[in-house]
């Protein structure tokens, strides 16, 4: 097995009802497409609670970043439940704490502000995704030895 | 339908393709702008992770169902979950019925994807006025 076929698994809470799930889904793509396109993949959420083996396998194999909207914290819940613990968890909510001005509207046309702030929390998930692969090649290496 | 209860749009997370997000982009036109008054939607992780409130909403309230593909995740978690499903919507079929249409993108649809998702939410309003009036669907 080569170091470049590792990858993280990003899994999305859904976060229909709420703005903050809609930044971890625009998050969550903006890693995926722009950050971290080639170290990242992603799960969809209600497929892998609702039995996708597939999804499930790969949870339990790879290092997974969970990203929620909110305190109830479907993702992470959802993650440990039927894989494992996930490597890391970004709760949307709590990012949202340190920035005191930035009030969340838009479920669905995000204003400029909120693209700016789902791109500050892409950039913690890709610090995560970062760590993750550093953590992974580490065991690797001392496997070797 | 009783004066008290709503219409409760469930969207698959569809965070894959395009098509999940059509469902999703349609759920909110509908809720939002189409049918403010008797719809609402929630989050499907939600459900599939046995949220208490969440259950007894879709209990207690018709529910339509908007799934971006054959996998039919919001569909199948409403029916486990013994949820009033009163119809299910399937994004292909309307893409079907659309077929000069090619949606792309996933974080933000290109004009065609939000034109399907435009048509999708007049399909779904549709069926909203005909679960008002009390037509069986």
């Amino acid at each position: 097995m080569t170091l470049a076929k590792w990858k993280v698994g990003i899994v999305s809470c859904s976060g229909e009802e709420i703005p903050e799930g809609t930044i971890s889904r625009v998050a969550t793509r903006l890693v995926l497409e722009k950050l971290r396109p080639d170290e990242t993949v992603t799960i969809c959420l209600p497929l892998f609670l609702a039995g996708g083996e597939g999804e499930r396998t790969f949870a339990k194999l790879f290092p997974t970043i969970t990203v929620d909207g909110c305190e109830k914290r479907c993702a992470e819940i959802g993650t440990e439940k039927y894989s494992g613990k996930p490597f890391a968890t970004v709760v949307v909510s709590d990012v949202l704490k340190k920035c005191h001005n930035l009030v969340l509207k838009s479920r669905d046309k995000l204003s400029a502000e909120e693209w700016k702030f789902a791109e500050k929390v892409a950039a913690e998930i890709a610090k995560k995704v970062d760590e993750a692969l550093s953590r992974q090649n580490e065991q690797l290496r001392s496997e070797k030895q | 339908m009783p004066k008290d209860e709503y219409i409760v749009i469930i969207p698959c997370s569809g965070i894959g393709k395009s098509l999940g997000t059509i469902g999703r982009k349609a759920t909110y036109k509908v809720v939002d702008e189409l049918c403010p008054k008797n719809t609402r939607t929630t989050c499907l992780a939600l459900l599939t992770m046995g949220d208490q409130e969440t259950l007894k909403m879709i209990r207690e309230n018709p529910c339509i169902t908007i799934d971006g593909c054959p996998s039919k995740c919001a569909q199948k978690n409403v029916e486990a979950s013994n949820g009033r499903l009163i119809k299910s919507f399937l994004v292909t079929d309307t893409l079907r019925n659309h077929r000069n249409l090619k949606p792309d993108g996933i974080i933000e649809l290109n004009p065609e994807g939000c034109e399907l998702a435009n048509a999708l939410a007049k399909e779904v309003a549709k069926a909203v006025d005909e679960i008002k009036e009390g037509k069986s669907l």
